[in-house]
């Protein structure tokens, strides 16, 4: 009995580690096949440079917008029984499984100047088609189910008792909601956050429909390797992935220190 | 006052039916019931929790059935305490206080003026995961006395606790409610009813059966479920007719000295009144019966045995009797029942 058990956990442990190189291989042959001198002078790159400052900000900024209306969504999906939702817990997981470049399509048609939206933005005198505000919209669509299903996770683990109980202690629904659901939710709601952030950072497919100009660094790694071939795209991507390492280990840390 | 008028809730698989009490400004009223009865939900009921399907809550005369539940001024302490795990003691002690408009000063004044009443004021700074079961009961209260309500509602506020202090609290919740706070306990011990309350109310199947003084419910209980929990197990239903005797469960006849003719009620001893013997002996007890040991039951005082004499009859005796008599399940014996012993409770 034992051994057997034994020879299984070895299969997985052989099969576990397939998985696992699969994902560092590529990732480490990269690394490994770019010189730290075209590294550094990748860096210096200010058309680099550039890219990485607005996929990081623009990123962050959409994050933040949309987590505003993300967040409310998600307590009522995870507080309260409605007609129909099954139909919107659906809804919100669609764009993980539309093909980018559609949702991209989709998107251009929403904000392009004949749309009513484009047209509303237009008049006050924003161009959403080839703008940050386009590119914000395109990363929010592909990563708002993360930041979604991750804070109605955490909503729904707080005991509705909790908040019975504060009701009960004389607190507004407004004042449960925020000193007694939302801080007990706060450890998903930041790992969804994260996970929102770190998604659409990386969004190519849709970003590149909605906007090639300004170029984000998925879309630049795309053009060089277009226009250069694989040994110009290689820096940047290296550049970008070790940029994108160091905000998640970063903001997964501080998802732990909140843990604690 | 608080009045409970009529209210039902009708669930799947349960329902509270027609539940009507009233709780005077002041009182100590104990809701007794089994685990699974309907009390938690009752309680939910009045503190707006829950709305119910039929009835009203009136509190002083207001109907306060469709009130919003922070607006009643009914503080509720649940059973499993419900403390904020991410606020210190002192912050949810402060809770309320803040809802209630209260500025610092009058905030950290009456938060260790309520931590020094209920002895948890060296507490303050502390995580409610690093708390006794004990201390949890006490930060608890304390929060919900600072709302200062009108009415304190606690779901089985001592199972949880030790012995020890169970009697500490119990003194603090008679300490509470001498200060003039109204209080609607639940609880499925009848000895903490009888400490407690001024009054109790006994609730079975969703339903209030009896609703009186914990003296009256002792000494009156209108059902056998309701002598059990009083702790006697002899409770039989009872006929007197024309005769001498009163039939019990329409099986065993026994002396009839209540005086009463043709009426039915309740017939009710104590174990400890029932005399055991190895054969029919002869005495002045009049009521004797051959049974059956069906079960032999150790008990703190003792050995209860359930005999089986046409009615089962519970009977306490010594160890040392048991031995003497060389009792074992099926031994046969004969039980004597004092006729004095018996009470007869005419059903209204």
């Amino acid at each position: 009995m034992k051994s057997s058990y034994n020879i299984l956990n070895l299969i997985f442990i052989l099969l576990g580690g397939l998985v696992l190189l699969f994902i560092i291989a590529p990732l480490l042959g990269m690394v490994i096949n770019t010189s730290s001198a075209e590294i550094i002078e990748t860096t210096k790159d200010t058309e680099v440079q550039k890219s990485i400052w607005l996929t990081l900000s623009i990123s962050f900024v959409s994050t933040l917008v949309f987590a505003i209306a993300a967040i409310p969504l998600s307590y009522l999906l995870a507080r309260k029984d409605f007609l129909g939702k099954g139909l919107v817990l659906g809804i919100i997981n669609l764009p993980v499984v539309i093909p980018h470049s559609a949702a991209g399509i989709a998107i251009l048609g929403f904000i392009s100047r004949d749309s009513v939206i484009g047209k509303i933005a237009e008049s006050l005198g924003l161009t959403l088609v080839g703008n940050p505000t386009g590119i914000a919209v395109a990363m929010a669509f592909v990563s708002v189910p993360f930041l979604l299903n991750a804070a109605r996770d955490g909503f729904a683990a707080v005991p509705e008792r909790l908040e019975k109980a504060a009701l009960n202690l004389g607190a507004s629904p407004t004042r449960v909601f925020f000193r007694i659901s939302l801080p007990l939710a706060a450890r998903s709601i930041f790992s969804g956050l994260i996970l929102m952030f770190a998604r659409g950072m990386s969004e190519f497919g849709a970003v590149v429909i909605v906007a090639y100009h300004p170029m984000t660094t998925p879309v630049l790694i795309y053009e060089r390797f277009g226009a250069f071939g694989l040994s110009y795209a290689r820096p940047v991507s290296v550049v970008f992935i070790l940029v994108c390492l160091v905000f998640f280990i970063a903001l997964r840390l501080m998802a732990k220190e909140k843990q604690k | 006052m608080l009045e409970i008028k009529h209210i039902s809730k009708k669930y799947k698989d349960f329902h509270l039916n027609d539940i009507s009490f009233s709780v005077k400004g002041g009182d100590y009223f104990v809701l007794l019931g089994e685990s699974g009865a309907g009390k938690s939900l009752i309680l939910e009921i009045i503190a707006g929790l829950v709305a119910p399907d039929n009835g009203e809550v009136t509190m002083n005369g207001k109907n306060i059935t469709n009130d919003k539940i922070q607006k009643r001024g009914i503080g509720l302490v649940f059973q499993d305490y419900a403390v904020f795990p991410h606020l210190t003691v002192k912050a949810n002690i402060a809770f309320p206080l803040k809802s209630r408009g209260l500025n610092k000063h009058e905030i950290n004044e009456k938060v260790s003026e309520l931590a020094k009443k209920m002895s948890i004021d060296h507490l303050l700074e502390r995580r409610p995961n690093t708390l006794s079961g004990g201390e949890l009961q006490r930060v608890a209260l304390a929060r919900t006395l600072a709302l200062e309500p009108d009415c304190l509602l606690l779901d089985e506020p001592l199972a949880s606790l030790d012995v020890q202090l169970r009697d500490d609290l119990r003194s603090l919740l008679r300490q509470i409610n001498n200060e003039g706070i109204t209080i609607v306990h639940i609880t499925h011990d009848f000895e903490e009813a009888v400490a407690l309350a001024d009054k109790v109310g006994i609730i079975h199947n969703g339903k209030i059966i009896q609703e009186a003084s914990p003296k009256e419910v002792f000494h009156n209980p209108k059902s056998k479920f309701i002598a059990n929990f009083a702790g006697i197990k002899n409770f039989y239903k009872a006929e007197i007719k024309l005769g001498e005797t009163i039939i019990l469960d329409k099986k065993v006849e026994i002396v009839n000295v209540s005086g009463k003719t043709q009426c039915s009620g309740f017939v009710m001893f104590r174990s400890e009144d029932v005399v055991v013997s190895g054969r029919k002996t002869e005495s002045s007890i009049c009521n004797n019966y051959q049974g059956r040991v069906i079960e032999m039951i150790p008990t703190k005082h003792g050995i209860e045995l359930i005999v089986d004499a046409g009615i089962i009859v519970s009977a306490l005796i010594t160890q040392q009797s048991s031995d003497k008599m060389s009792l074992a399940k099926d031994s046969s014996v004969w039980i004597s029942i004092k006729a004095s012993a018996i009470r007869f409770i005419e059903s209204s």
